[in-house]
């Protein structure tokens, strides 16, 4: 399959899609889509989507999609795979939603070692309420709450989610960041997070993405942003997980 | 601190700026947020202005952290405050009870939108019950609710004014329309209008030696049901003694009235007109519109009722959850002919209103000439 042609598992009906031009939501569904396709998994795939420019995707795909409260998708995906272990969750969110006022969920599944598979877009904002700091928003970095740069004495360091998770989660978990600057890199990401879950292990993957609309950025400086600045910080790459400790 | 206005003059702004230039005349020291549709810029402008006038704002992880993140800054004796909407004003639950138990002056502004869940980020006036009743508690909150800009400003000044002098959470009920449309208003500096600072001091006292204060222990649970039901005695009571100073509307109408149109916030405004419109076309109706929400004004109420034949017309953009405050408020004196026009998270306009009091069947059309 090309990775040029648009995921069979995409509802035809829904395109062309609601992001904002030069959104990387879109790579990041594409992507998924992609790997779904490819492990034939659309029967079994239920998404759940977060509030924040994720909400968009409400209807992106020929399979069923929930969604959620802000913050509290992870949660419903947890309840979902409990119940109806036959069933392949996907909770996908923002790092507004995933890393902050959900963060207590994300952890608890992957110290739970939950089978689902999270999938969050960092875009360094909160982007559907019109460009707020995120946890991930970069130091120095410019929005509407940190209207002169943000500063690390006031508000912290950005987070790095997969890093962190990686101290709790089980060794057999899957943690991984990858960027809409490499869909294809992604997609083979995202196609391990859900085989992972196949084989009963929690599995996050972290995309970094672009948000031109609240960056206020031209396509080049979008993805200068994305490439040179994110990239930098957040490395992308397989996350290694801490070994099991002896007792 | 410095005084962010000065003397008094016009200005035409959005009503979550009005929020946020108000909670800087009176003094706010700190401001704890979480970002939502619509109140967002009332968060963006006090962060900008903030630095400005030495005033503190923190963006927390979620609603709950702000909430209660505003109960400590209170409890240390500081003025501070938040605001939210929708999902974040349920999620507000949890520190206002808590802030309802210990009698903390925690002020919330909420910008209502339509519910239940995410829905829009538009408009509604569904918060009602939520904002009056939302703890597992007695709702013993001070609410008010706006109908323009100046209100806004007003009120959010009085807020802070009489959550420190009772007590009790208090909340500024606004809505998205309020949020976001521009109108003129007049900003003025409380002082010279003879409104003293607020009056806040620390509740939490430290033992430091020396200090004039016993160590004050505040606690939020009991161990036996007689313990709280005296707490609750004491803090009902307060409330009850509180209520007539508190209690406010706004009134007009005639003795000769055949019906009654109450709504509030922003339809208040539209049922204002409407009333206006009728009056001048010689009909008899008259017009009511609840400030406070929470204490309701019930004994004006009923007198307004008593002015217009017992016959009511409740207008909201909810289903009914300011019509049951009128129900009850009116049901001490028999219960009044009751109507309403029930437009759950849509907005209602005065040609609306009008239409739903001349096409009421129930109504003597004949009775209002
Ligand atoms: C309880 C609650 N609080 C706040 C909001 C408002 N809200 C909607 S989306 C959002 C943030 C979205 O940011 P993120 O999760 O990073 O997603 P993005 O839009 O950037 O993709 C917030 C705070 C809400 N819907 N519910
Ligand atoms: S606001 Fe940003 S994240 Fe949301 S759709 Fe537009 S570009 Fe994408
Ligand atoms: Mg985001």
């Amino acid at each position: 399959m090309s990775e040029l042609s648009m995921p069979r598992c995409w509802n035809k009906d829904s395109k062309p899609h609601r992001f904002c031009p030069g959104c990387g939501h879109g790579l990041v569904l594409k992507a998924l889509g992609l790997a779904v396709d490819e492990l034939g998994l659309e029967e079994r795939l239920v998404f759940a989507c977060d509030i924040g420019c994720s909400l968009l995707a409400w209807d992106f795909f020929t399979f069923p999609c929930m969604q959620t409260h802000h913050g509290r998708t992870i949660p419903v995906a947890v309840g979902l795979k409990r119940a109806s272990p036959d069933l392949v969750a996907v909770a996908y969110m923002g790092d507004g939603g995933g890393y902050s006022i959900g963060l207590q969920h994300l952890f608890s599944a992957a110290l739970r070692s939950d089978p689902i598979t999270a999938i969050l877009v960092n875009n360094t904002v909160y982007a559907m309420t019109g460009g707020q700091m995120a946890p991930t928003t970069l130091p120095g970095q410019k929005t509407e709450t940190t209207p002169f740069g943000r500063e690390e004495s006031d508000t912290g360091l950005p987070f790095k989610g997969p890093e962190t998770l990686a101290a709790v989660v089980q060794p057999e978990a899957y943690l991984a960041r990858g960027t809409v600057a490499r869909v294809p890199l992604l997609k083979k990401m995202i196609k391990k997070a859900l085989e992972r879950q196949l084989q009963g292990s929690f599995a996050f993957v972290e995309a970094l993405s672009t948000c031109p609309t609240n960056w206020r950025t031209s396509a080049a400086d979008t993805w200068s942003f994305l490439e040179q600045r994110m990239s930098r910080y957040y490395r992308p790459g397989e996350i290694a997980t801490a070994g099991r400790e002896e007792s | 601190m410095e005084q962010a206005v000065e003397g008094e003059y016009r200005a035409f702004m959005t009503g979550n700026e009005a929020v946020a230039w108000a909670a800087l005349a009176a003094g706010a020291h700190y401001m704890f947020g979480y970002p939502i549709t619509p109140q967002n810029e009332i968060m963006h402008l006090w962060r900008r202005l903030g630095s400005q006038y030495e005033r503190g704002f923190l963006q927390t992880e979620d609603e709950l952290a702000a909430g209660f993140a505003t109960i400590g800054a209170v409890v240390s004796g500081k003025v501070a405050f938040s605001a939210t909407a929708g999902p974040g004003s349920v999620l507000f639950q949890e520190p206002l009870s808590m802030a309802e138990m210990m009698r903390l002056p925690v002020v919330v502004v909420v910008q209502q939108r339509g519910g239940p869940s995410t829905a829009t980020v538009i408009y509604s006036q569904q918060e009602l019950t939520l904002t009056c009743f939302g703890g597992n508690g007695e709702g013993l909150r001070l609410v008010y609710s706006t109908a323009s800009h100046q209100e806004l400003y007003d009120y959010t000044i009085k807020a802070f004014h009489n959550a420190w002098r009772y007590r009790f959470p208090t909340f500024v009920l606004g809505d998205g329309y309020q949020a976001k449309m521009r109108e003129a208003l007049v900003l003025y500096d409380p002082g010279e209008r003879g409104i003293g600072p607020v009056p806040a001091k620390p509740i939490f006292h430290s033992q430091r030696r020396g200090a004039e204060k016993p160590l004050l222990h505040l606690r939020n649970s009991f161990s036996v049901e007689e313990e709280l039901g005296e707490v609750l005695e004491r803090h009902l009571d307060d409330y009850a003694r509180a209520v007539p100073a508190l209690v406010e509307h706004e009134f007009f109408g005639e003795p000769d009235g055949a019906l009654l149109v109450v709504a509030h916030g922003v339809v208040g405004r539209a049922a204002r007109q409407a009333v206006q419109e009728l009056r001048r076309e010689g009909r008899r109706v008259n017009y009511f519109r609840p400030i406070t929400l929470r204490p309701f004004p019930e004994q004006a109420l009923r007198e307004a009722l008593q002015l217009s034949g017992g016959s009511v017309l409740v207008a909201e953009s909810a289903e009914g959850q300011l019509g049951n405050l009128v129900r009850l408020a009116a049901s001490a004196e028999g219960l009044p002919d009751f109507r309403s026009y029930y437009r759950p998270g849509v907005g209602i306009t005065a040609e609306e209103i009008k239409e739903a009091v001349l096409n009421e069947r129930a109504v003597d059309a004949a009775l209002l000439e």
